[in-house]
């Protein structure tokens, strides 16, 4: 890729990872990630586990650290600059698997509390707008409720409430569903693909692979560290090309 | 809620007998144990409050009231009253360690009171404005007050002086070594492991001589510090590093995606410690922090070792007085000093409880 074709990625895509590379210890995680996500663009990464796609998701917003390669989110590059690690982290919201919810807060003010501390909105403008995130997540009468009171699903459709309270422009989710219980699945994915039809850029690692099928623009699939094929989801569905994609397809379709 | 239904439980279960035989009967081993630690009772409490009360001697001023006594002295102690609760604090300005016992009276019922107004503002003040007009009223030399050297300072003045500086500084102070310890900067890490390590090797007696009489041969001449000062910083240091490592236990029972929750938010490493961090980790710890608050407010006798004549210095010296001298009151003025002790440590114990309640009733699982 020539240095001009570089630039005006950058300048149409919301999040650019170019070459890179991590490691833990001797293991690499991450080798030679190339990624560009438009904005408004949903990609589903699924994989074997161990491949890196957590990792991987984790580098967009440092929670993890790359070694190398560069990591341009929103327009910023993600440095060891702790102002735009800010700046990336305001922008960019997380739903995690095991919900990370603080249990010492109601589920309201587990949403305000970064609006009215990082965002520095007024209290109640900020409950207005958590109220109304908890409602379409449909849990606005579990709102003075403590994390441990409700349900999985529950807890994270308030986990992805608190997220949208900060009004990001790109959300990333890491294995949204791996934790809940089978029926639990449903009303959780159902909120995300309300989210995705709504326009937010998203990044999910899932294997719900109906989700992928029903709202992915791009199916990325990883393997060993890298990210070994992308396609549509129509392409990626019924001709992979890779024998590993396939193998992975034929394991988690049949089951 | 369905449970409620369901028919009562069976007799045996409820009522007075039915907890003699769950608690005290159960087993024939049980048994055996509740009737010995009965017996034991029975052996011990009696004379003890016949030495205590019923032949101690109540009345009297002098010696005399309790030379052929066959209990406690108790006049000995309404004697030595003013030297348990002052010290040797000059007689007419002890108007002064009372504004500042009133206070501090005034301050901590107000935190406990459950339905007090205001208790944010009750701590601040009591953290910050207290300890100011306390040092300004005991110690003197503003606003026309006569200075009142601390060596003039004792009894439960000096232990609660002590103890309540102890407590103070060592509970923030332990937390950031705690936080510190954790850190991922090597030099700070470092730093607090090599602090904590060398404050927790080394007995209080040691640090308590070092900090009195050491101390002053390696400081430039001019400058100098009250021998109290140096008592008082050497306790809060030596504590604050058992207090951290109490914290730190805290810290680590805490999983790794509170932290990462935080920073997905956009929460810096302060807001998350404070607003996320600390308010869960302090309140697995909250029984042991207690037990070390506990543990200080003892260790404060120790003070007596340097010169000071804190709540137990008065009294043991006050029994060595030839005046007073007699096997009954020596005792009589320990089992005084423990009483004190003991009514503000379960005092201590009781509080922290109720907090733990408090805590876990704000969960509602």
């Amino acid at each position: 890729m020539s240095g001009a074709a570089t630039d005006m990625a950058v300048a149409g895509d919301i999040i650019t990872l170019d070459g890179v590379c991590k490691w833990f210890g001797q293991f690499a995680v991450l080798k030679n990630i190339d990624l560009h996500v438009r904005a408004g663009e949903r990609i589903v990464v699924c994989g074997p586990s161990g491949s890196g796609k957590s990792t991987l998701v984790r580098c967009i917003n440092r929670l993890e650290e790359h070694d190398e390669g560069r990591i341009v989110v929103n327009g910023t590059e993600l440095t060891r600059d702790v102002r735009n690690i800010d700046t990336v982290r305001r922008e960019v919201g997380m739903v995690f698997q095991q919900f990370n919810l603080f249990p010492h807060l109601s589920i309201l003010h587990n949403c305000t509390l970064a609006p009215i501390w990082v965002r520095k909105l007024p209290k109640k403008q900020a409950e207005e707008a958590a109220m109304e995130y908890l409602s379409e997540m449909r849990i606005a009468d579990q709102a003075h409720k403590h994390p441990a009171q409700l349900s999985g699903g529950q807890q994270q459709r308030a986990a992805i409430a608190r997220a949208l309270c900060m009004n990001p422009k790109i959300m990333l989710f890491d294995e949204p569903t791996s934790a809940l219980d089978p029926e639990m699945i449903g009303e959780v994915l159902e909120v995300m693909v309300d989210l995705a039809r709504k326009g937010m850029t998203m990044i999910c690692v899932t294997h719900e692979m109906g989700f992928a099928r029903e709202v992915a623009d791009r199916v990325c699939f990883m393997d060993a560290g890298e990210i070994i094929e992308q396609a549509d989801p129509e392409t990626f569905f019924t001709s992979p090309k890779h024998e590993r994609c396939k193998l992975f397809l034929s394991q988690i379709l049949d089951h | 809620m369905s449970g409620t239904a369901f028919r009562s439980p069976p007799v045996h279960h409820v009522g007075a007998l039915g907890w003699l035989r769950a608690n005290l009967f159960s087993s024939i081993a049980n048994s055996i144990l509740t009737v010995l630690i009965l017996a034991l009772l029975a052996w011990t409490i009696p004379p003890l409050l016949n030495w205590a009360i019923f032949s101690a001697v109540w009345h009297g001023t002098t010696r005399a009231a309790c030379s052929d006594a066959a209990g406690a002295c108790w006049p000995y102690i309404w004697q030595r009253m003013g030297q348990i609760v002052y010290g040797f604090y000059d007689f007419d300005q002890r108007w002064r360690p009372d504004i500042v016992y009133a206070l501090g009276a005034v301050g901590l019922a107000w935190l406990v009171i459950p339905r007090a107004p205001r208790k944010g503002w009750a701590g601040i003040a009591l953290l910050t404005l207290y300890p100011l007009v306390s040092y300004v009223l005991l110690s003197g030399g503003w606003f026309g007050l006569p200075v009142v050297s601390t060596e003039r300072w004792g009894g439960l003045l000096l232990t609660l002086v002590v103890a309540a500086v102890g407590i103070v500084v060592s509970l923030p102070l332990g937390i950031l070594l705690a936080l510190g310890r954790r850190s991922e900067l090597p030099v700070v890490r470092t730093l607090c492991i090599v602090f904590i390590e060398v404050w927790r090797g080394v007995p209080m007696i040691t640090v308590l001589f070092i900090a009195s009489s050491m101390l002053p041969l390696f400081l430039p001449d001019g400058l100098e510090f009250d021998k109290l000062v140096r008592a008082l910083i050497a306790v809060a240091l030596f504590n604050a590093a058992y207090m951290a490592e109490v914290v730190r236990a805290g810290l680590q029972a805490l999983s790794r995606g509170q932290r990462e929750g935080a920073a997905a938010l956009g929460l810096g490493y302060w807001r998350a410690t404070g607003l996320i961090v600390l308010p869960q980790a302090l309140r697995i710890v909250l029984p042991g922090i207690v037990n070390n608050m506990i543990s200080m407010f003892k260790d404060t006798s120790l003070v007596s070792i340097i010169g000071f004549f804190d709540l137990l210095g008065v009294i043991q010296a006050g029994s060595t007085d030839l005046e007073w001298s007699n096997p009954n009151t020596a005792v009589t003025g320990y089992l005084f000093a423990a009483a004190i002790y003991w009514a503000f440590c379960f005092s201590m114990s009781r509080y922290s409880a109720k907090l733990e309640n408090d805590l876990a009733a704000g969960d509602r699982r």
